[in-house]
């Protein structure tokens, strides 16, 4: 889960991460709020999960509080790059002398985490990294070790900080750390971290991604979701507990197996290329046991995209069996009776094959069609969504 | 010869007493994977009746280990407490360790396969996997054994149910062993330990190596089969149609920018000479006129 600028803020504050003043609001009244109680000069940011909304206008100075309430008027509601702005954060100015660069992350390709600093910053990493690499530290961190005084020190140094901050700046990274294990975090980067005209060292945006697997050990992860965001049916699907994401074709897809989903979905799109190009319109995992509930959940969330003509159940039965898959489809047509509306092309194989394919076809439902092969029943379902 | 497992393999199963390991235990004893016991730290001394086979319970994989001499354990641990039991098996030193469980913190395995490489007595595989499998001869975690039976292929996939497919539509042919190595970001095993395992296993004679998007394992998976493997390796990957910044069921499933595509991965392997198929059975068909000559 990324959090957004203002959530990244007030977590660096729990943990001690120096940041300037901020609060979130969603109407211009609450920024005018906001603004006057902190005083003086402030910046209205708009919230948004992506990058470049300040070249989009999305963020400005405000020299009082009714410039603030005018500001947050104008980037309210802004559309940047495709992200509707529904919060602004209005945060303290500071005068700032020096922009640094300091991020720790999930490091896949090494398996372990990865510190970067840099005495540039305030811009892309990639350019830091590409016009001058000699400023930009790259560390691997032993998870089981962790960053003391000492190595944070090491690694500002080699990001190019000099002896006015570099014990600071050191400082910042050993609560960083804190943050990023204390929260399981998967990426914590500050950019910029800041040094103001009278010294002082301070976190002015952030980025932070939370470990979804690790929300069990964090019940207040929870309030940080940002339910004005998800699509309404994939809203619907997790609270059924189901893994789909929302895609813009035509063609429902209902498969067991992360890889085979994703499988499925690429070869209706080759299929589709030759019937007017008609396209996957979901991603939908209903794992291991494909019980008539599941499906039935699942089926129903599919059909409730107005834009699917056609579904596509693709099956291999693992631990799974045909069988059971085949009654479960056969319930859940039950269940969801006249709802149930546009024609199902099923695809069943491994496990107990025979007799799911029997079941099927011996319900001969009106809107099931079997298909031996994946590939046959990929192009079936998307001709089926062509017509 | 099979890759990481063969006939000696002895498992014990942590995390047997739980619905999940003891189904699953039941399926590996029935396709005559040789179990010796489990562990449930608070259960030690129990023992379990499985089908007949009657297995004892240990508290921990350092007793039981002593007293069985088991060499693998297979884990059914929920996510909750599976770091402590991979610290666990990795302190009675087991070769081979199978982390079948789904939804491990990312901290946990990064701290986890750190201790274990300090260690470095342990090989991990997962988590979030199937397991692996060297047909008739062991059968670790919950790949289906009836799907087909011993041959030549060896077999390195991201994805569970991909492995069973592409088994399925190679059954004729056989496998040396298939390996499922995990959809998360951090995995014990690797596409390139595996590939380099059966290109120095001679019973295998050809790779399947099944990719998906997210990270760049693939890409430096096909930089070592460029320098490594002189056997044929045939690739496919999973996710050409999933959208940017959208996790797709596997944790690490993930397209971040440009990085991770499925494109930028077919490209990669193809560069290195890999013929990748376009879907499953293409993939399936492209082994198969390999194998045929």
């Amino acid at each position: 889960m990324d959090l957004f600028e203002y959530q990244a803020r007030d977590l660096f504050e729990a943990h001690g991460v120096p940041v300037l003043k901020g609060a979130v609001a969603t109407t211009p009244e609450a920024a005018f709020t906001a603004a006057q109680s902190m005083g003086g000069q402030t910046v209205v940011k708009a919230q948004v999960k992506v990058g470049g909304r300040g070249k989009a206008g999305g963020v400005k100075l405000a020299e009082n509080a009714e410039a603030a309430r005018e500001k947050a008027k104008v980037i309210l509601g802004m559309d940047i790059k495709g992200h509707i702005v529904h919060k602004v954060m209005i945060a303290e100015a500071a005068p700032i002398e020096s922009e640094y660069y300091l991020a720790i992350l999930l490091d896949r390709a090494n398996r372990s985490f990865l510190v970067m600093a840099s005495v540039s910053g305030g811009m892309e990493i990639e350019e830091v990294a590409h016009n001058t690499p000699e400023k930009l530290a790259k560390v691997n961190i032993d998870p089981n070790v962790g960053i003391s005084t000492e190595l944070a020190l090491e690694i500002v140094r080699k990001g190019g900080f000099g002896p006015d901050v570099d014990k600071a700046v050191a400082e910042v990274l050993v609560t960083l750390w804190k943050t990023f294990v204390a929260e399981d975090a998967t990426l914590v980067e500050v950019n910029p971290l800041v040094k103001t005209s009278d010294g002082k060292i301070i976190a002015l945006d952030g980025k932070v991604t939370l470990d979804d697997n690790a929300i069990f050990r964090h019940a207040d992860h929870e309030a940080l979701v940002d339910h004005d965001a998800a699509d309404p049916l994939e809203a619907l699907a997790k609270a059924k507990d189901l893994n789909y994401v929302k895609l813009d074709g035509e063609v429902g897809i209902i498969g067991n197996g992360a890889g085979l989903v994703m499988s499925t979905l690429d070869v209706v799109a080759y299929a589709g290329e030759k019937f007017g190009g008609v396209k996957p319109a979901n991603f939908l995992d209903i794992g291991g046991g494909a019980s008539a509930q599941v499906m039935a959940d699942g089926l129903s969330i599919v059909l409730g995209d107005l834009a699917v003509k056609s579904v596509f159940v693709n099956v291999f039965g693992g631990i799974t069996a045909c069988d059971a898959v085949a009654n479960g489809i056969v319930q859940a047509l039950e269940m969801l009776g006249a709802k149930a509306t546009k024609p199902i092309v099923v695809r069943l194989d491994g496990n107990n094959v025979i007799e799911g394919r029997r079941i099927l076809n011996a319900a001969a439902h009106p809107l099931v069609e079997q298909l031996d092969t994946m590939d046959g029943a990929a192009s079936r379902a998307a001709e089926l969504a062509a017509k | 010869m099979a890759i990481f497992l063969n006939k000696e393999s002895k498992i014990i199963v942590q995390g047997m007493t739980g619905s999940e390991g003891t189904k699953h235990t039941k399926r590996m004893l029935a396709s005559g994977t040789k179990i010796l016991g489990g562990v449930t730290p608070g259960k030690g001394g129990q023992s379990v009746d499985i089908d007949g086979t009657v297995l004892p319970v240990f508290n921990s994989v350092v007793e039981a280990v002593a007293a069985t001499g088991a060499n693998a354990s297979v884990l059914f641990v929920p996510p909750k407490f599976a770091k402590a039991a991979v610290i666990d098996a990795v302190d009675a030193k087991i070769s081979l360790v199978v982390v079948i469980t789904e939804g491990i913190p990312v901290h946990d395995t990064a701290a986890f396969f750190a201790y274990a490489q300090s260690k470095g007595t342990t090989r991990l595989i997962g988590p979030n996997c199937p397991g692996l499998i060297s047909p008739g001869l062991s059968n670790v975690g919950i790949i289906p054994s009836d799907i087909t039976g011993r041959g030549k292929i060896g077999l390195v996939s991201k994805s569970g149910t991909l492995t069973y497919q592409m088994m399925y539509e190679l059954r004729d042919f056989g496998f040396t062993t298939a390996v499922g190595i995990g959809g998360d970001p951090i995995i014990g095993t690797t596409h390139i330990d595996c590939l380099r395992a059966f290109q120095d296993d001679p019973e295998t004679e050809a790779i399947v190596m099944i990719g998906e998007i997210g990270g760049d394992a693939e890409e430096r998976a096909a930089a070592f089969i460029k320098e490594y493997v002189t056997k044929p390796v045939v690739g496919y990957v999973a996710g050409f149609t999933a959208p940017e910044g959208k996790t797709m069921g596997h944790a690490g499933a993930i397209v971040s920018g440009s990085s991770g595509t499925a494109a930028g991965k077919k490209d990669a392997l193809e560069a290195a000479g890999v013929k990748v198929g376009e879907t499953p059975s293409e993939t399936a068909a492209i082994m198969r006129t390999i194998l045929k000559g």
